[in-house]
């Protein structure tokens, strides 16, 4: 195992593929945990514990599950994780629980994580396949940070329950409500599709840079967002 | 008794929208809300899949999870129980009612594990709903579903044709407007 792979994975999750704000995959969390920027990296780095782990495993088991029941597999073995890390938020971070409530157990259908096992655990060895864990969690943090942290301060005049804004700005409460997600989502997906037509027009491959998951938040396996992360998959596999 | 299934029928369908303000089921609002008509099937087959997930997944937790004291294995065993059923609604409407699998059929595997469907299994169990009231919560909370996407594949149907700029095309002006009909939807909140 040298160095440069695991930074090299470690920087692909955050940059280069980073899961919120180039691949825009596992919107139904990122929408609904951001309403502060605690609350984000709660969420963000649950994702990026149960990630981690389940990658691990599948990546170690991935010469003995059979092609044909991968996928009940995986969420099995992601489940599984899923419940461990519910119990020890309980009993530890009880504050966190609450605030999460139910998008802790839900993890399990976030499409990163069955993504991810798909594309790379499954095919990789267990350290890369770790490390892709982590990389692509912390990527997927650093986002729900950052947008808590923008609808935290609009919507609230506060980072981190620290009271940043003046006093005379009225926090425009709408931001942390639901609607306010809709709308810093827009925004989001804006930009993206503004530096996308941008790119394209200076003749890069943007084929990547997309707009959420097609229809389906688990089934990406066959349709949707996981073909994103295939082709990087069999890349690495050439390799 | 029928007073509180009316208002869990008008919180879980309106006021506590599951799209709209619980953001479950994102993927397919805005993933099959191009067109009315494939939306309307799109929210018949979420119907008929919510509300037979909420069904089994109260039995099972009635009668199995809570028996052998296992309760904290529901989300593992929900999600292996959601996709096994609707593999086996899938067979038996193609084998049994062909009229029906051909209106439906296309949309559910779309649903397979949708995370609305595990998310009111989970709701269910977490605010103590038996099995009759569990069932009606699924229910409405799908007819909300239903009812909002229609509503946006209608709005999108509209803005076909309009001037919209070129950054704002597609996914983000479809946020955009999912954000005002949430906004419209915190309207009901009043309805309690």
């Amino acid at each position: 195992m040298n160095n440069s792979n695991a930074m090299e994975r470690l920087y692909n999750g955050l940059v280069k593929e980073n899961p919120t704000f180039v691949l825009m995959l596992g919107m139904c969390p990122t929408l609904a945990v951001t309403t502060s920027a605690m609350n984000g990296l709660g969420m963000g780095l649950t994702t990026m514990v149960v990630l981690a782990l389940s990658n691990m495993i599948i990546s170690l088991l991935r010469n003995i599950i059979p092609d044909k029941v991968r996928i009940p597999a995986f969420i099995v073995i992601i489940a599984s994780f899923v419940t461990m890390v519910e119990l020890l938020l309980e009993g530890f971070i009880p504050a966190l629980y609450d605030a999460l409530g139910l998008y802790i157990p839900l993890i399990v259908v976030n499409c990163i994580i069955l993504g991810r096992a798909e594309a790379y655990a499954s095919k990789n060895p267990v350290i890369p396949s770790l490390f892709d864990g982590i990389g692509m969690g912390l990527g997927f943090s650093f986002a729900l940070t950052c947008i808590g942290a923008v609808r935290e301060l609009i919507g609230a005049g506060e980072i981190f329950g620290l009271h940043i804004m003046p006093d005379s700005y009225v926090p425009c409460a709408i931001f942390i409500m639901a609607p306010g997600a809709f709308f810093v989502l827009a925004a989001l997906t804006a930009v993206q599709n503004k530096i996308r037509i941008n790119g394209e027009k200076k003749g890069k491959d943007m084929s990547k840079m997309q707009s959420g998951c097609s229809e389906d938040c688990m089934n990406c396996n066959e349709k949707g967002c996981s073909h994103r992360f295939y082709g990087e998959g069999k890349e690495s596999e050439q390799k | 008794m029928i007073k509180d299934l009316l208002i869990i029928l008008i919180s879980s369908s309106l006021v506590n929208n599951v799209v709209l303000s619980q953001f479950l089921g994102l993927c397919p609002f805005l993933g099959v809300s191009k067109k009315t008509n494939t939306a309307a099937g799109m929210g018949v087959a979420v119907i008929f899949v919510i509300t037979l997930a909420s069904a089994v997944s109260g039995v099972i937790y009635k009668f199995i999870l809570e028996k052998l004291g296992v309760t904290y294995l529901q989300t593992i065993v929900f999600i292996l129980v959601i996709a096994a059923l609707v593999q086996f609604v899938e067979m038996f409407l193609k084998k049994f009612m062909p009229p029906l699998y051909q209106a439906l059929g296309v949309y559910l595997p779309l649903i397979t594990t949708n995370c609305a469907v595990l998310g009111i299994a989970l709701t269910n169990v977490q605010k103590k709903y038996g099995i009759l009231t569990g069932i009606v919560n699924g229910f409405a909370t799908a007819a909300g579903f239903t009812v909002a996407i229609v509503i946006l594949a209608g709005i999108r149907e509209k803005m076909e044709y309009n001037d919209i700029p070129e950054s704002f095309k597609g996914m983000p002006i479809v946020l955009v407007t999912a954000g005002l009909m949430a906004i419209a939807f915190c309207g009901f909140s009043g309805l309690l």
